[in-house]
């Protein structure tokens, strides 16, 4: 394997508080160093990087690959391109797959697809009940020796509490956390958007935001009883930032993620009936979108993810109560979190690094997310001042449900190295252009 | 002056202006008197094929469309969701565009998700009419609710209309609210707090708690059906309750300060929302709204073709 030479970066480094322009030496799949003026060996490979951000790989907690089952929507090799071309080194793959990854074999089967697609790395997040029907747990113990980093029920809500207590104390045991999908659903149940005034307009039924919070609440109450680690999935309102917050100064083990889409859109986007703008959770309201970033600015929100919901366009193609929920996120993250988070000065470069790798590493314990000595070779090279349009046709992501087609976007990533080697390379081309 | 047009389709009061909502309550004025003929036919639309898509069961309004079609000399054909390729598992797209394939000049809708006509609008290139789509709006039932208003009124500005029941599910409220609002009239809402959507009072209304409120307040009531399923899921604890608390009876009407003007846009639940000796008093104008609302849909298919009101012969400045 070659050596990387990447020269005279802006190497930003939350882990080590480092921001500033440096070399980085790549070699046999870590980063061997760190500085200035590193001597080039004569088989490196020199890539350089002035003006650009030059940090750990981002890392996205939370995907769909829809691998096995609905193949013809993104596969593990699709889906970790797409990761790739977004800057991210690494995802944790839902297990809400058909058959649902609830077994040792299916989570060794994806760890297995991603090896083989060798782009950005694959973690599989098993689910906490077998076939996510919420009675019986799955067998933590066989999930994490096969691979899996965490375990979930996501798309579907842990109904009972106790289940969620029973997987948050078994959970303990293999020192892993416990990802909640948030929904009240005798609160949510028919429901296509947020409960508010848009919805009243649209005669859409809506899903109150108390549906979230009651299960925030919940959750927080069990990590608190049991001592687990909860980690909540696509918070999207202003309620469950403050139960968070509180959760958070009491010293409750909870960790919490938002999407690129909930501090960015609002309900007001279902307008027309857009399905484009129809996901679980909801768009919420402006207040809720200002909690939300200030909630990443604060820390309450620890981590940055994307969702990445694949669907066929003919899915959506259709009446707004029978569109399926979601939308892709993997290569419009980045640019929409430097966009709406670092132009406006909310966040720093250096901060939002840090909530897109270096705290989704810790709270899955994912190795990555900095770029100290030793640690693997994941890194993000981005250009934060690229100017560009969403062109969904660019996609490397095999579906192209997103509302931000036509979006002018700041911030791109143009180069991703997993293992000490580079799996995407933008093209230079104009912004519109296929991109690598 | 020119007169506005209303566009492709209609799939609301909400997108129409003032004028536009003046325009078909002055163009279904000289198609009253074509129901009153022997003949009952003129020739405005002859040549022009529509199909009444009904994705749900609907008696009145299928046949007031299909009467304003037939008396308008149109070409009908009327699709119902059961028995049609629906059934077999068609998606609306799909649906539209082979309707559209066979060169179709209209397209009446009846959809139980909001936002289908819209959506259909958006895809076909022939005139979409929404007949009611989900719990969005059913335009043609807001016309014909003020028309018939109008007529006894004389006017739709300043009159204050209490709409009375379900809110939430309710499209006939939705079309109520924007058409009277846009038209210069006050409107409320009246109905049990887990029948009304949130933030309602954001579009303009005044929410009345108790129906003796309405009552106190309201030239005319408008009060809907309570479907009979909100029961099972949940919203209501008992009919019996309902009319206790919320019927419109002829003993509360008695306190009222003045003759309130009783509307229903039916099927009524005798004994429910409204009482028998209410529904069949002089003051329902139950069975008016239903004449009105042939002439509102004539009016609607006829400017929608491109008819021109003047033709239709406009009605006086109300």
């Amino acid at each position: 394997m070659r050596p990387i030479l990447i020269r005279a970066g802006r190497v930003i480094d939350p882990s080590r508080g480092m921001d500033g322009v440096a070399d980085i030496y790549l070699e046999d799949g870590k980063i061997a160093a760190v500085g200035r003026d590193i001597g080039l060996p004569d088989d490196a490979l020199t890539i350089d990087a002035a003006g650009k951000i030059v940090s750990p790989g981002l890392i996205d907690l939370h995907v769909h690959l829809r691998e096995p089952g609905q193949e013809d929507l993104e596969t593990v090799a699709s889906g970790a391109m797409a990761a790739a071309a977004g800057g991210f080194t690494a995802v944790c793959a839902m297990p809400n797959t058909d058959p649902v990854t609830d077994n040792q074999a299916a989570v060794g089967f994806i760890v297995s697809q991603a090896q083989r697609a060798g782009k950005a790395r694959v973690y599989p997040i098993g689910a906490i009940s077998l076939g996510q029907k919420g009675q019986q747990l799955a067998e933590f113990g066989e999930l994490v020796g096969a691979g899996a980093v965490a375990v979930s029920d996501d798309g579907k809500p842990v109904v009972s509490s106790h289940l969620m207590r029973t997987a948050l104390e078994y959970a303990r045991t293999f020192g892993i956390a416990v990802a909640d999908h948030c929904e009240d659903p005798t609160l949510s149940a028919g429901g296509a958007m947020h409960e508010g005034i848009v919805s009243t307009r649209l005669g859409l039924k809506g899903i109150p935001a108390a549906a979230e919070e009651i299960m925030v609440a919940r959750d927080i109450l069990l990590a608190e009883h049991t001592g687990g680690h909860v980690h909540l999935c696509h918070m999207s309102t202003r309620g469950s930032v403050e139960l968070i917050r509180r959760a958070k100064e009491k010293g409750v083990r909870v960790t919490a993620e938002v999407c690129p889409h909930h501090f960015t859109l609002t309900h007001e986007r279902c307008e027309g009936y857009d399905t484009n703008a129809k996901m679980n959770p909801p768009l919420r309201e402006p207040e809720d979108r200002e909690a939300l970033r200030q909630a990443l600015r604060d820390g309450t929100i620890d981590a940055i993810c994307t969702d990445h919901a694949p669907h066929h366009y003919d899915a959506k193609e259709r009446e707004f109560d029978d569109a399926p929920n979601g939308i892709i996120g993997l290569e419009t993250a980045l640019g929409l979190a430097i966009t709406e988070l670092v132009e406006p000065g909310l966040l720093t470069l250096c901060d939002l690094v840090n909530r897109m790798s270096t705290a989704p590493a810790k709270i899955f314990k994912l190795p990555g997310g900095t770029l100290a000595a030793g640690s693997p070779a994941d890194v993000t090279i981005t250009d934060p001042k690229a100017a560009w349009i969403v062109n969904p046709a660019d996609f490397f992501s095999r579906s192209r449900n997103t509302p931000f087609g036509g979006r002018r976007l700041t911030g791109r990533a143009e180069l991703t190295i997993v293992r000490g080697q580079v799996v995407y390379q933008r093209e230079q081309r104009a912004p519109t252009g296929r991109s690598g | 002056m020119s007169a506005p047009s209303l566009g492709k389709d209609l799939v609301g009061l909400e997108p129409l202006s003032a004028e536009q909502i003046q325009l078909i309550l002055d163009t279904a004025e000289p198609f009253k008197e074509v129901s009153e003929r022997a003949i009952k036919k003129v020739p405005a639309l002859r040549g022009k094929t529509i199909v009444n898509l009904f994705f749900e069961a609907s008696t009145r309004t299928r046949i007031s469309f299909e009467f304003a079609e037939k008396r308008l000399s149109a070409d009908t054909v009327n699709v119902a969701a059961v028995g049609s390729s629906v059934s077999k598992g068609e998606t609306l797209v799909d649906t539209a565009k082979n309707l559209e394939a066979m060169r179709i000049d209209m397209v009446v809708i009846r959809h139980g998700s909001s936002g289908a006509a819209q959506f259909l609008g958006q895809r076909i290139r022939s005139n979409v009419i929404n007949a009611g789509d989900g719990k969005h709006e059913h335009p043609t039932q807001g016309l014909l609710d003020m028309l018939t208003l109008r007529d006894r009124f004389g006017r739709i500005k300043g009159l204050k209309v209490a709409i009375c029941g379900d809110i939430l599910h309710s499209r006939v409220a939705r079309s109520n609210i924007w058409g009277l609002t846009k038209l210069g009239a006050e409107v409320g809402v009246c109905g049990p707090a887990s029948l009304l959507p949130r933030h309602v009072e954001e579009l303009g209304v005044t929410i009345l708690p108790r129906i003796e409120d309405a009552i106190q307040w309201a030239d005319a009531l408008n009060v809907l059906r309570l479907q009979l399923e909100r029961m099972q899921a949940g919203f209501l604890p008992s009919l019996r309750e309902y009319n206790r608390v919320f019927g419109i009876t002829n003993e509360r009407l008695a306190r009222a300060p003045k003759d309130l003007l009783i509307l229903h846009p039916g099927p009524m639940n005798r004994g429910v929302e409204i009482d028998s000796d209410v529904a069949d008093g002089p003051h329902s104008v139950i069975l008016p709204q239903v004449t009105n609302g042939v002439a509102v849909r004539m009016a609607v298919l006829y400017l929608l073709a491109g008819g021109s009101p003047h033709w239709a012969g406009r009605g006086d400045e109300r």
